[in-house]
């Protein structure tokens, strides 16, 4: 039965073929016990391999509190340093801890910055996402761009930043211009003054001062300074034009900065150019800067080139600091980045499957499964599944059976059948929670095989277990 | 008969009562939401128990068409289906006769009507609409009503009020678990005094679980409108519930309240939400207006629901017509408000403090005293003294 993929579903994304009789197989994760709410005082011990999935208290009437900018400070921690040898010799484990001596439990990394649309997740209202992982869940994207038409930097000031704005007081937010969906960098509109956009109100230009007007006033928790990103087939002269111009820029927003750095990500670009790549990581090392953020990636440059560009860039930069980058959104992308030493990745990878009704349903235990069960002869896609398809109709099972997700928990694939099919809003919100979820369970699967030194046989693994179904033959029905 | 209704409070006509359901016990006055096809647009389960919804409200026509009622029975029922816990009602399809007219042809036999899936003729009988509600499972249920628009006049009026009760007799018959389901008439009759009248007295001679006052809130004057309402509540019965169906406006529902009804539906406080506008005791906020852009108060003060505790009407602005969040915070705040709503008339009429409580909300309503002549009208009938509300008439 050729299942048809919406139209919205970005390039990236496979067709899947299901056949009539088939059903991803149910998994035992090991790992992914009952929540439980947290202890009144977390610790800030690291996760142990089998500690269960923490959800928080629900938070439905959380009175507003100002948060002094003292207390947003955060601190990045490499708790396990990269092992500097082998394919994957960058890969490292971090800590992200909130300054001010708060009891908030560190966000351990490599992790997963969930996607906003100013400053919520496209579905999952606050109320919802205090029952996501904890505190996995608690890492949201910011784009800026977002702001650029309302409300206006005096409200949000006046309101008291964007924690205060969208009611998550107890979240970080990490802000990077652009994000894959709605603000999408136009290189071509880009010129000395400002960064371009391409945004539902049209394109945008925005300079340095307006960039930093928009981050002074939402005050998110880390930030990247405003970048002139470009795609990978540029010409070597526009390549060294955005270098400099990404510098320039940089400065330009340290000199505005009240923190002085002290919460800034400095975007290092440069293309597809390995030696450029570099010029710009050790300028941009030398500024003041809290950690970096790896512009230009995922605007067209291959999988295969990218692993090159990204170990040229991680190579230098300093140990000790935080790496972001944006766009590198499908598991093989977020593998390859680890391995290449990035911390957090912002991934617009669930929206898009959201907009297409799949549900994320890959075995998160890749390393407990054994290799031949994970390659078992199957014609399904382990990856996802399209909760269109007709096999659903009366499927009463949960997406993924023992998830701990709401969706799983309450809602059945025959009902997600049914509100896809009358075009109800409440299948993109169920599918946003269960997906995040599962993505959020994935990075978690990589920490793990990260303390145990298995990394390399997980991504092996994994990769492996990715490519079953396009080695075999599909019955056509 | 499957329910139980115990009065626990009145004031007039007004009352409050507890009202005992398969799935769940319910206050009233009481508002119940409208989730078409299975869903509440844009809310889980969990946020419409949080916000205190007691009953939503499932349609005939839509489920059958999909997923189709015999899914629906295959897997286990609409509650189980939905994992909804609390009371489901389910209108019969008859509304959609209005509504999708131009898709329709009412005879004696039934509606057929075009499918707007896949263009192929559906007919609609009396039994046919009792057994897929049947199937659904919701512990109300209604006939199937042959409904006409107020706005019409003639001899179709009287014509539809007879065959509705002709229709009823088809759907007693039909229904085959009245143990567990409760089949409530519906009083048609057009804004006739003299056909509802026979409606009513057609309708209680049967004597159903409750009773439904049907083919109002239709686009006829507000005058007309809360006369036919007063009518029927004074001749149906007082030992069962009575429910006004469409209604709708906050206005509307506490003057039917004065008046003796007790339960209400309608998708105006979603489908407003989804168009940016919220519900507040004054009235209405169009968070789409340029002034919002700047407003860092909540949406309405007064509210403690997680939208007005959390969220600016400067950010809601940003978020309206733009994202799907938008339309969920608004749905959110707007149910919750309605359920504030039902709350607050069926503890004012408990604890003795109705007619303040009709005043107060009045006076918030219209703080220049310009309160509408109809809903005078209909107080004053209700045994309640507003005339403090109420501007002196200019001489």
């Amino acid at each position: 039965m050729h299942v048809q993929a919406a139209k919205t579903v970005s390039h990236i994304l496979h067709n899947c073929r299901q056949s009539e009789n088939s059903y991803p197989r149910s998994y035992p994760p090991k790992t992914l016990l009952p929540f439980l709410t947290p202890p009144k005082t977390p610790t800030l011990s690291f996760r142990l391999a089998s500690a269960p999935i923490k959800t928080r208290e629900p938070n439905t009437n959380k009175t507003k509190s100002k948060v002094s900018i003292q207390v947003r400070l955060m601190r990045f921690v490499v708790t396990k340093p990269s092992a500097g040898a082998g394919v994957a010799g960058k890969a490292r484990l971090g800590a992200l801890y909130l300054g001010g001596g708060g009891a908030a439990p560190p966000i351990e990394t490599p992790a997963l910055v969930v996607p906003t649309r100013r400053g919520l997740p496209s579905f999952i209202s606050r109320d919802l996402l205090d029952r996501l992982p904890y505190p996995d869940s608690l890492l949201l994207h910011l784009c800026p761009i977002h702001f650029i038409v309302c409300p206006s930097t005096r409200t949000i000031k006046n309101i008291g930043g964007v924690h205060e704005m969208v009611g998550l007081q107890d979240h970080f937010f990490i802000a990077s211009p652009g994000d894959s969906v709605e603000s999408l960098p136009e290189h071509g509109g880009t010129n000395k003054i400002g960064a371009a956009f391409e945004t539902p109100s049209g394109r945008r230009l925005i300079n340095p001062k307006d960039y930093m007007d928009i981050i002074s006033s939402t005050r998110p928790n880390l930030w990247a300074s405003l970048a002139d990103e470009v795609p990978a087939w540029v010409t070597e002269k526009r390549n060294r034009l955005s270098i400099d111009r990404t510098l320039k820029w940089l400065d330009d927003c340290l000199s505005l900065d009240q923190e002085k750095g002290a919460s800034t990500l400095g975007a290092v670009v440069g293309g597809p150019n390995i030696e450029h790549r570099k010029k710009c990581a050790t300028e941009v090392s030398m500024r003041n800067v809290s950690g970096f953020y790896l512009g230009g990636f995922g605007l067209g440059e291959s999988i295969e080139e990218r692993s090159a560009l990204l170990n040229a860039v991680t190579n230098i930069l300093p140990e000790e600091k935080i790496r972001f980058v944006s766009r590198l959104g499908l598991p093989e992308e977020v593998l390859q980045g680890v391995a290449a030493g990035i911390d957090l990745f912002d991934s617009t990878y669930i929206y898009h499957l959201t907009l297409g009704g799949f549900a994320l349903v890959f075995p998160l235990d890749i390393l407990g499964e054994a290799p031949e069960a994970l390659l078992r002869n199957s014609s399904n896609d382990y990856t996802k599944i399209n909760l269109h398809a007709t096999i659903y109709r009366k499927d009463t099972s949960p997406i993924v059976d023992k998830c701990s997700c709401y969706t799983c928990q309450d809602h059945t694939r025959a009902y997600l059948n049914h509100l896809l099919n009358v075009h109800e809003m409440l299948a993109q919100i169920l599918l946003e929670i269960h997906n995040t979820h599962h993505y959020l369970g994935f990075f978690r699967s990589i920490r793990r095989a990260l303390k145990q030194e298995k990394f390399e046989l997980f991504r092996e693994r994994f990769m492996e277990s990715r490519r079953v179904h396009l080695t075999e033959a599909v019955p056509y029905s | 008969m499957a329910l139980q209704f115990e009065v626990v409070g009145r004031f007039n006509r007004a009352r409050a009562s507890k009202l005992t359901l398969p799935h769940y016990v319910v206050q009233t006055p009481m508002f119940m939401p409208v989730g078409t096809q299975g869903t509440i647009k844009g809310l889980t389960n969990s946020q419409l128990e949080d916000i205190g919804c007691q009953i939503i409200l499932g349609n005939t026509y839509h489920l059958a068409l999909r997923p189709g009622a015999e899914l629906i029975d295959e897997l286990g029922g609409l509650h189980k289906f939905m994992n909804w816990k609390r009371g489901l009602l389910t209108d019969s399809g008859g509304f959609q006769m209005v509504s999708l007219l131009h898709l329709a042809d009412i005879t004696e036999e039934g509606v057929t009507f075009q499918s707007p899936v896949d263009g192929k003729p559906m007919l609609l009988t009396p039994e046919e609409s009792i057994q897929i509600q049947n199937k659904i499972g919701a512990d109300i249920i209604m006939a199937l009503d042959d409904v006409v628009r107020t706005t019409i006049t003639g001899p179709r009026i009287e014509e539809a009020m007879y065959r509705t009760l002709r229709w009823m007799d088809r759907c007693i018959a039909a229904h085959k678990r009245p143990d567990a389901q409760n089949l409530f008439g519906i009083v048609q009759g057009g804004l006739d005094p003299v056909l509802r009248d026979i409606c009513v007295r057609g309708l209680v001679e049967r004597n159903l679980p409750g009773y439904a006052i049907g083919g109002l809130a239709g686009g006829e004057d507000k005058d007309s409108f809360w006369r036919v309402v007063a009518q029927c509540t004074a001749a149906l019965p007082e030992d069962k519930p009575r429910y006004v169906m469409g209604v709708g406006y906050p206005l509307d529902i506490v003057v039917c309240s004065a008046l003796g009804a007790d339960m209400y539906d309608c998708v105006y406080p979603t489908r407003t939400a989804r168009f940016g506008t919220a519900l507040v005791p004054e009235g209405v906020l169009k968070l789409k207006h340029n002034a919002m852009a700047s407003d860092e108060r909540p949406i309405d003060s007064t509210c403690s629901c997680m939208v007005c505790k959390n969220y600016t009407r400067a950010y809601i602005h940003s978020l309206v017509t733009r994202d799907a969040m938008g339309s969920q915070l608004l749905s959110y705040h707007n149910l919750s408000y309605m359920m504030r709503l039902s709350k607050d008339l069926h503890m004012s009429i408990v604890e003795g403090r109705f007619p303040e409580y009709v005043r107060g909300f009045l006076r918030t309503q219209f703080p220049k005293g310009d309160v509408p002549q109809w809903v005078c009208n209909a107080m004053e009938v209700a045994g309640i003294d507003i005339s403090s509300c109420c501007a002196p008439v200019p001489v």
